[in-house]
């Protein structure tokens, strides 16, 4: 199996575009298949979510499984909160036996949040511990207990990484991702940007360390649906900014047209920040997060002029 | 200090209901700097389950006595007297505490009377909270003197993760972020470098891993 696309497009130098597939609650496979024939053509490599806010689904590796089906590349999720270094490693081995190269190593929302919040978590390793150990089996061979690999290392395994430049505190967030490039991460997806001030500071601390050119950074966008979703946003979702300015665009919408000028509204936002963030330095391409609007991404894509898709030059 | 609870008394109660006399055994340690199981709280327990039993006409003969420690045995054998005729010990001790006794006097119901919760301190007069979480292998010489083990929802040891904001913890607007802590605090001592450095998966084998952990000090053993 040769390398993943994603990372074949991102050393080409491509803007690239991938988006997020979040798994059902249930054995049934179907809507996963549904998502990866509506995405293909349109992004990259879409993300398999780790049980998403902590709610059981369809594992992020089995998900990737049914993607591949499709012909359409994957990119799993990987989060801590529910296995240990031994479970993570037997599942970074059997998600590579079945051809899958990329991987987005997360903490994971905690267990409060999802339907199990009496559960254990684990927390065995944190995010950086585990990229470093997908890197060690990769680079170095070798499990994280320092055993040696005797044959079949994960060679090329892509390893990527969650920022998120809204949490705080503010100035440690890209030492921080700095450290997550340190310990192997190669490409970047960053939580979803609406306070696009905030971002290019980030994103000029970003560069100033040079680490534009260790990494690719992909934005995070995500379509806003409604109004109600927003406001809820702005104010309960931790580790998120949503600026005033945007919430009176959807209000004025709202006024104007209902719910369908509030659609509309959120498309146009999303399509002028992609276009902003295509302009911007160190920005390697977009990561759409279309929560519960999946079907809206083939549109978005176009929208923003980011078709055709680009081919892997051989 | 280890902080405990008390459990509520009905539960207690239930426990106890087919039982005519019952010792009531309070801790002068932790229990009763954490006010749920010092001389003042025994004395209250076993008096309101004797008034209810009262009135319910299942009486209910109590005895109470506080230990200096239950988690030594020396004070634990030094009870056997009041134990002796009683149905059945309502330790007020935490965990440790009840299982010293329990172990002691086999062939007694031993009762716990608390959830031994964390090992924390006073924040302020009625407010105890956890700050270390007993993982055998201390860091806090990289944190600033802030344990992200415990204090940290996802005991991260490079954090802090993306659900840190306004100095909160994603879990809940009144837990304070460990590592936001930790990155302001080490900036003030002009340290903050040393967070760049990665740490390692961390050795939980000092931690809860291969049954009951020990601490031995052969300089200090009696050999029989």
């Amino acid at each position: 199996m040769p390398k993943s696309n994603l990372e074949r497009l991102l050393n080409q130098g491509e803007f690239t575009v991938t988006a997020e597939i979040g798994p059902p609650k249930s054995a049934d496979p179907e809507i996963i298949h549904e998502h990866a024939k509506m995405l293909k053509g349109y992004v990259d490599a879409a993300n398999l979510t780790d049980c998403q806010t902590a709610i059981v689904r369809i594992s992020s590796i089995a998900s990737a499984y049914h993607c591949m089906a499709e012909g359409f590349e994957p990119i799993i999720q990987m989060t801590c909160r529910d296995r240990n270094r031994i479970a993570m490693q037997a599942d970074i081995l059997g998600a590579y036996s079945m051809g899958i190269r990329n991987i987005l190593c997360l903490s994971g929302d905690h267990q409060k949040f999802g339907n199990h919040p009496t559960a254990k978590n684990v927390h065995d390793i944190d995010s950086i511990q585990l990229i470093n150990m997908c890197k060690r089996m990769r680079d170095d061979e070798e499990f994280a207990c320092g055993e040696k690999f005797k044959s079949g290392a994960p060679k090329d395994l892509f390893i990527g990484c969650a920022a998120n430049p809204f949490a705080d505190p503010f100035e440690w967030r890209v030492m921080r991702l700095e450290k997550k490039i340190n310990a192997g991460a190669q490409f970047v997806q960053t939580q979803c940007i609406f306070d696009m001030e905030r971002f290019a500071k980030f994103m000029e601390m970003y560069c100033e360390r040079g680490l534009h050119e260790r990494a690719k950074l992909t934005a995070g966008v995500t379509p806003i649906k409604a109004l109600g979703a927003a406001k809820y946003m702005a104010k309960n979702v931790a580790g998120m900014i949503v600026p005033d300015s945007l919430i009176e665009r959807l209000e004025k919408a709202n006024k104007e047209g209902g719910k369908d000028a509030v659609r509309e509204e959120g498309v146009n936002i999303c399509v002028e920040q992609i276009k902003q963030l295509k302009e911007m330095k160190g920005v390697a391409g977009i990561h759409i997060m279309a929560i519960a609007w999946e079907d809206i991404v083939p549109s978005l894509v176009e929208r923003a002029g980011l078709l055709p898709r680009p081919a892997v030059k051989e | 200090m280890i902080v405990t609870e008390q459990k509520p008394m009905e539960f207690i109660e239930e426990l106890i209901k087919d039982c005519k006399k019952v010792l009531f055994l309070g801790c002068s340690g932790c229990v009763t700097v954490c006010l749920a199981g010092g001389e003042k709280e025994t004395d209250l327990l076993a008096t309101s389950l004797r008034m209810k039993r009262e009135i319910e006409g299942n009486p209910l003969e109590t005895v109470t006595y506080t230990c200096t420690r239950q988690c030594d045995p020396e004070y634990v054998d030094g009870i056997a007297n009041l134990v002796e005729d009683v149905d059945a010990i309502v330790s007020l001790a935490c965990g440790v505490g009840v299982q010293f006794v329990a172990e002691k006097y086999n062939t007694k119901w031993v009762v716990p009377a608390q959830n031994t919760k964390f090992a924390g301190g006073a924040v302020e007069h009625g407010v105890w909270e956890e700050r270390c979480g007993l993982c055998g292998d201390c860091v806090l010489h990289k944190t600033g003197g802030i344990c992200p083990i415990i204090r940290c929802s996802k005991s991260i040891l490079n954090g802090p993760c993306g659900g840190s904001q306004y100095g909160k913890c994603e879990v809940s607007k009144d837990t304070d972020c460990a590592w936001h802590l930790i990155v302001e605090h080490m900036k003030e001592l002009g340290k903050l470098d040393m967070l760049l450095e990665i740490q390692p998966p961390k050795d939980w084998s000092a931690s809860r891993d291969g049954g009951p952990r020990k601490v031995v000090r052969e300089d200090v053993k009696i050999d029989a």
